[in-house]
């Protein structure tokens, strides 16, 4: 019951951070392939769900999950979007990701004038930040068990 | 209804059947004066809002028919083309009723298609070893849940997120395909399973 690693998009696809903290295995392919497969398949299964739904949809495509891991997804109103990928068996983590990632962004990203926006984060104080968030997360183990 | 609809696509990613049952979708039916004040696009052959949400009438919703006349693709009954029907102030006031579009069998053979893709990308991008691919895909309207054989054979339902035995549902759809479809010596595999209630 851990958490494995977290990718942040910006709306068109570029990969703004991504850090692991449990990753036992590679994808396979380089780093950049990995974050544009990555964001391929997230925007498919948007509008994917978006066609399917047969009702209208207020917040959209949420998780998904397979036998091992379970994928959360949060698109922020301006359209950077996070997804998480974590060790399903906790169901309730859902809530709790999506509201405090957010400050931390805005406060050290957003509000840096040295930081772009539309290129990958370099600020050390964002991702030791979002570090410590993370590793105080009460579902979170060093150890995947 | 709990369940939405049941797909069961092949090995190769092909849809072999399909059900819908019955949802009621939302549709709204007002009458406008000369201005529209919604903007209408044309999308994939159909005629979709996109800006001007109101009263029911989001961005996305299709024009479903004018005057109570159902519309025929991009062109109402009569052939006219509707964005420029919509234009001519001479047809105003005009009933018309939006509502979410409903898939068309095409869409659905390649939404079928794309699904079984993700699948596959699901599985190659888990950070942890052994994984299968996508099992369930929750949203805040639905919830699907896939079932793979292990001939390859992906059953999929799309169901309300609150529904629960999906799992032995699934189990039991394979058991119902095995026996009606498999058995059968006259069905070819991973063909579509086509059947006719006499």
């Amino acid at each position: 019951m851990t958490v494995h690693n977290l990718y942040l998009f910006d709306r068109n696809g570029a990969c703004l951070h991504y850090s692991e903290w449990n990753r036992k295995k590679q994808a396979g392919i380089s780093k950049d392939e990995e974050y544009k497969l990555m964001y391929g398949m997230l925007f498919s299964i948007r509008s994917f769900v978006n066609k399917m739904s047969p009702l209208d949809m207020k917040d959209g495509f949420l998780t998904f999950q397979t036998s091992k891991y379970k994928l959360h997804y949060y698109e922020t109103p301006s359209q950077i979007k996070r997804s998480f990928c974590i060790l399903f068996r906790r169901e309730s983590c859902l809530v709790t990701l999506h509201c405090p990632v957010t400050p931390i962004y805005v406060e050290y990203v957003v509000k840096n004038p040295l930081c772009s926006m539309s290129e990958a984060i370099q600020s050390d104080l964002f991702c030791s930040k979002l570090d410590s968030f993370v590793r105080g997360l009460p579902f979170f183990s060093a150890r995947a068990g | 209804m709990a369940i939405f609809s049941v797909y069961v696509v092949n090995k190769a990613g092909g849809l072999i059947y399909q059900y819908d049952s019955y949802t009621p979708r939302a549709e709204v039916e007002k009458t406008f004066s000369f201005p529209l004040d919604i903007v209408l696009k044309t999308h994939d052959e159909r005629v979709l809002v996109s800006f001007g949400q109101r009263d029911g009438i989001r961005v996305g919703h299709a024009v479903l028919s004018i005057n109570g006349v159902d519309l025929n693709g991009r062109c109402t009954a009569d052939g006219k083309d509707v964005i420029e029907y919509l234009k001519d102030p001479v047809n105003y006031p005009v009933s018309i009723r939006f509502g979410r579009p409903r898939l068309t069998s095409n869409e659905k053979l390649m939404l079928a298609s794309m699904f079984h893709s993700l699948f596959a990308i699901g599985s190659q991008l888990s950070p942890e070893v052994g994984s299968s691919g996508i099992e369930m895909l929750e949203t805040d309207t639905f919830k699907l849940h896939c079932y793979q054989t292990l001939t390859g054979i992906k059953f999929i339902i799309m169901a309300d997120p609150r529904q629960t035995g999906i799992d032995s549902l699934l189990r039991k759809i394979y058991e119902i395909y095995s026996d009606f479809a498999l058995k059968n010596p006259f069905y070819s595999l991973e063909m579509p399973i086509r059947y006719s209630s006499a």
